[in-house]
Parts: structure tokens; sequence; C-alpha cells
């Protein structure tokens, strides 16, 4: 499939602004948030920025933006429709919260409000992943992983979002166990980091068995008549579909950016994590160099995403789907 | 509305026979050449006379070579397709190796994924006859249902910003200004060899649901359950190749028995 740079930027910047959002209704709804409307009002509205540039970013996509408005009318069907719907409701949760926060934190209602933020931020991301896992036409996103995956990544880079935004305040909070120094809240954020590079990995070793049980025979249903080779194209140059569909990239070239990916949402978060805890001075640099990478790494990864899956009307093409390594 | 309606007793499709294409494209331009004009076109092109034309066709043609099974391989001469054999019945344990033409459209599927995610309500199935058609007013050009066809039946106007796709000839079938005759989908009207049927596959007593029946006719990955309409008949099993045919004697020839002239024949023959 094709990597569209709007999609990549709506779904790797969205994800992050939804999964900031689910962190900070998680850590109001538990009732550890520090203190001061600032503290709460500025993540709010980096995520607030955060989906808007990525919302934005997908209507670029479209072949009519103007009509954009229709996309929440079929929410009894599509995915695409149920994200859109899911999507604004969050704003009236987040405006509810930027008004009425104050400082006292351990307010029932805040909490409410810390439950219903998670829950509508998750569910926009669940159903952005469901768009691209119900597709039964790509056998690679056609997986259970990738649902896990994309609510994983986006909590991570979410996790990673606030822990930057925290570690650069300017009153350091005088208690100890802040919310960017506390080991809880950092074992947190190494777990969901080594969850989320497991269930990549996972999904990457799916994508390798390359698992498409369809080929240009059984597509064709001229099986019976031996092994198939296209001899002739429908068109002389490349049309919507060879373009659309056929984009498949070289094994090296993915293999490297495999790596990268790896390292940059997982190796190199886990060492910041670990500096800081052994050096916490170094914790606004170590937050914001781990930020970077997670957001590279998830741009790398979403673009691989992509990248590597194989639509099945390729088969028509005469493509086979050998593993890609 | 995305959601599908009732599933209809009418369901109106092709039935496209693999045996007699012999791939002239002519349904692909007529098909081409209808839309362009009818309700749901124009279908521009882009680059039309320029290194890279590009533009949305409903309809395309493959050609493929199959390289047969068992010792056919490649075809021996003197295999002709005999109508004379059901294919069902003997379906060939050996095949020849053959060219077959492939043309691929929208198959009108009666559970069309392309229809249910669609999130605007641009994409449709029509409860009467189970047509699927894009209201291209409606369409805001997501793609999402280029995605979500396994066919690749659904194509992306860079000029229009929307999806178009087959529609049955649905300004055709239905369209009282034309002769009776003529009411049938344009690829079904030009193709030469008739290999192209329209008809009602929901009615078992329709020409096409025989022919179906008949010749065996398939849906193309069932397996992936949108329940295509469209049925493709395979080629028809081959007479005479059950059994490779055996060489020509090589007959024995006495040059000193000849002319000098026939001699001189045989010699420049021979070089």
């Amino acid at each position: 499939m094709r990597p569209s740079l709007s999609i990549l930027l709506f779904t790797t910047l969205s994800g992050a602004g939804y999964g900031l959002w689910f962190v900070i209704g998680v850590v109001l709804a538990i009732g550890e948030y520090p203190e001061g409307r600032g503290i709460v009002l500025v993540p709010l509205a980096i995520g607030l920025l955060l989906t808007s540039v990525g919302l934005l970013s997908s209507v670029a996509h479209l072949g009519q933006p103007r009509r954009a408005w229709r996309a929440l009318s079929q929410w009894r069907s599509s995915w695409l429709s149920r994200e859109g719907v899911a999507a604004f409701l969050c704003l009236p949760v987040v405006f509810v919260i930027a008004w009425r926060i104050q400082s006292f934190h351990d307010v029932p209602k805040v909490r409410l409000a810390g439950v219903g933020l998670a829950f509508v931020a998750m569910l926009t991301v669940y159903c952005t992943a469901r768009i691209y896992s119900s597709l039964r036409t790509i056998p690679a996103w056609h997986h259970w992983r990738v649902l896990p995956v994309y609510l994983l990544l986006a909590i991570q880079t979410g996790g990673y979002w606030l822990w930057a935004v925290m570690a650069w305040r300017a009153d350091p909070p005088r208690e100890p166990d802040g919310i960017d120094t506390a080991i809880p809240w950092l074992l947190a954020l190494a777990v969901t980091t080594v969850a989320s590079a497991l269930l990549k990995r996972g999904y990457w070793r799916h994508v390798d068995r390359g698992e498409c049980p369809a080929t240009p025979e059984t597509a064709t249903g001229l099986g019976a008549l031996g092994r198939l080779r296209s001899v002739e194209q429908p068109h002389t140059e490349a049309n919507y579909l060879t373009r659309e569909m056929g984009f498949v990239v070289a094994r090296r070239h993915s293999a490297r950016l495999r790596a990268l990916a790896s390292h940059l949402l997982f190796s190199l978060p886990l060492l910041m994590l670990g500096s800081v805890v052994l050096f916490p001075p170094m914790r606004p640099l170590g937050a914001t160099i781990a930020l970077a990478s997670v957001m590279l790494g998830a741009f790398v990864e979403r673009w691989l995403f992509f990248a590597e899956a194989r639509h099945v009307v390729t088969l028509f093409y005469g493509a086979r789907g050998e593993p890609t390594r | 509305m995305t959601s599908l309606p009732a599933a209809s007793s009418r369901k109106l499709g092709l039935v496209i026979d693999l045996d007699t294409c012999v791939g002239c494209h002519a349904c692909a331009i007529a098909c081409k050449e209808w839309n362009d004009g009818g309700a749901f076109g124009p279908l521009p092109d882009q680059d039309s006379h320029g290194a890279e034309p590009a533009g949305v066709w409903f309809n395309r043609v493959h050609t493929y070579e199959l390289a047969g099974t068992g010792h056919h391989e490649p075809m021996s001469p003197g295999c002709r397709p005999d109508a004379r054999i059901p294919d069902h019945d003997s379906r060939p344990q050996s095949a020849p190796g053959m060219t077959v033409h492939f043309p691929r459209s929208c198959l009108h599927c009666e559970t069309p994924a392309c229809v249910t995610v669609c999130p605007t309500g641009a994409s449709y199935k029509r409860a009467e006859d189970g047509i699927v058609l894009v209201d291209e007013d409606k369409c805001i050009g997501c793609q999402l249902c280029a995605w979500a066809c396994p066919y690749g039946a659904r194509e992306f106007s860079e000029q229009r910003g929307v999806m178009q796709k087959c529609t049955l000839c649905v300004d055709r079938i239905y369209n009282e200004t034309l002769e009776p005759v003529d009411r049938q989908p344009a690829c079904v009207m030009a193709c030469p060899t008739r290999a192209r049927h329209f008809g009602d596959l929901g009615d078992p007593e329709s020409d096409v649901s025989r022919l179906v029946a008949e010749r065996d006719g398939q849906a193309l990955m069932p397996e992936l359950g949108y329940r295509p309409v469209n049925r493709y008949l395979p080629p028809r099993a081959r007479r005479g190749c059950e059994e490779p045919p055996a060489l020509a004697p090589s007959e024995t020839l006495d040059r000193a028995q000849l002319s000098p002239l026939l001699r001189w024949v045989d010699r420049v023959l021979s070089r």
C-alpha cells in the first residue's frame, strides 16, 4: 500500500494526541495529577494541537475536502465515520476539563471527567485501528496485533509527550515523587514501551511469514490450468490500482527501516528512562530526546505499516505474495 | 446510507466466458466510451496525449499464460476446445498450457465491504436490483472503498476527486429511450465473441443462471465473504489432450531415386 504522507501524519500525530489525552485522563482519574491549572491546560492544549493538525492532514488526503463533514454520517457501518464521531466526542470532554479543572484534584467530578477523557480518546484510536484491521483485502493488516499496536503506540507516544511537558515545568515539584520523577510512573512508561516493542516484533514476524492464502491462481479461479503468469497488463502505464495498492518496498530497505524504527521507538527511549532514573538532573533533556525519538520512530513504523502491506488486487496483476525475507 | 439493504431476489450481474474471450478490449473501450458521456461520467484522463497517460476505466482486461498441468507443457498441437465435453464432468486431470484473457470489473457483491466502509453514504447498494453505485456528489474521495475492494473495481479520479466504478450501465438497462434490445451494458453489447452475458443471477431460471449451472461458473475469491454476483465461466476442457500426440514417424528419403531437379530442391531446402 502506498504510504501517503497525509495519512502517516494523521495517524502518528493524532495517535500521540489521543494517547496524551488518554494518559492525562488516567492520571486525573486516579487522582495523582499535580496541583495547578496550568499543568493540566498545557498538555491538554498540546493534545488539541496534535489531534487538530492530524485531522487537518487527513482532510488533505481527501479528493473533495470541502465535503469532509459528510464523513460523520455513516457511523452505523463505517469505522472511518465512527473515528470522526469519536474524535468530535473528545472535544466537549477536553473543554469541560479545561474549564472546570481547579487546583483541588480529588473531587469525584474531576475523576469522572478523567475517566471520560481516557475513554473517548482511546475509542478514537480504537476506531482508527479498526479501519485498517477490518480490511480482509490486506492480509498483513487483517491481524489481531494491529489493534493493540495502534493503541499501545498511541499511549506510548502520548506518555512521552506528558513526560516531556512535566520535565520542562517552570516550577519543578518540591516533593520528589512528581509524575515525571516517581519510579512507578517511569516504570509504567517503560512497560508500555516494552509491550509495544514485543507486539510490533510479533507483527513483523507475521508480515514476514507472508500469510496470504490467495495466489494469482486462486484469485482468478484458473488454478486447474496450471501456474499463472501475467503476460500482458490491461494498461500500458501505471494506473490508480498499481500506484496505490502495488507499492512494495525492497526487502533490504524494509529490514533497515525496521531496525531504525525499533531503535527510535524502543531502545533509545528506554535508555533515556534509565538515564533519568540514575541521574535525575538530566530529566528535561532525556525526556525531550525520548519524545523526539518516539515520534520519529512512530512515523517510520507507520511508513512501514503501509509500505510492507500487500493488497490482494495485486494478485490479478500476477504478483506473488512471497514472504518479504 | 451505507448499511446494506435487505437481500433482494433480483441480482443483476454479468457472466464472463473465459473460454471465448479473445482479449480484444472492445468491452473496456465501449465501457469507457459510454460512461464518459453517461449519467456517471465524465471519465477524464490526465496527460492523455503525454508520456504517462492515466485515467479511470471501469473494466480492465488482463492476459494470462497458464502453464498447463501434467505432461501438456507447452500446448500440444491439435488441441481444440470441445463444446461437447461438459466441463464439470471432465475437469482436465492434465491441462494444456493456454492463454486466458480475463476481463475484470465490479462484481456487484451481495455483501460488499466497499459500501459498508464508506463514511459518507456515497457508496450504496440498490435494494431493487443489487447494483453497487457511487453517488459522486456525496463522495469525499477518501478512497477507503478502493482499499476494501479485493477486485480492483474502484478507481479514484484525480481530476474529479471522487471514486468511480462500474454502474452495470444502469443508465442503459432501464433506459426507455433505447430499443429494448439495446438495454444491456455497453460491454455486453460490444463483445464480438459474445463472451459477456447480462442478466438476473438471482433468478435460477434466467439464461445467465442456466449458463452458470451448465458451465460451472465461478465466483472470484469467495473466501473473502463478499459474495460476488458476477460469475466467470472457466475455459472448456480441450479435446484430444489426454495423451501427448505420438510424433510423426520420420520418413526416409532415398535421394538417389530423385530426379536431379528434386535433388537440388531437396539440398536447397535442407540447408
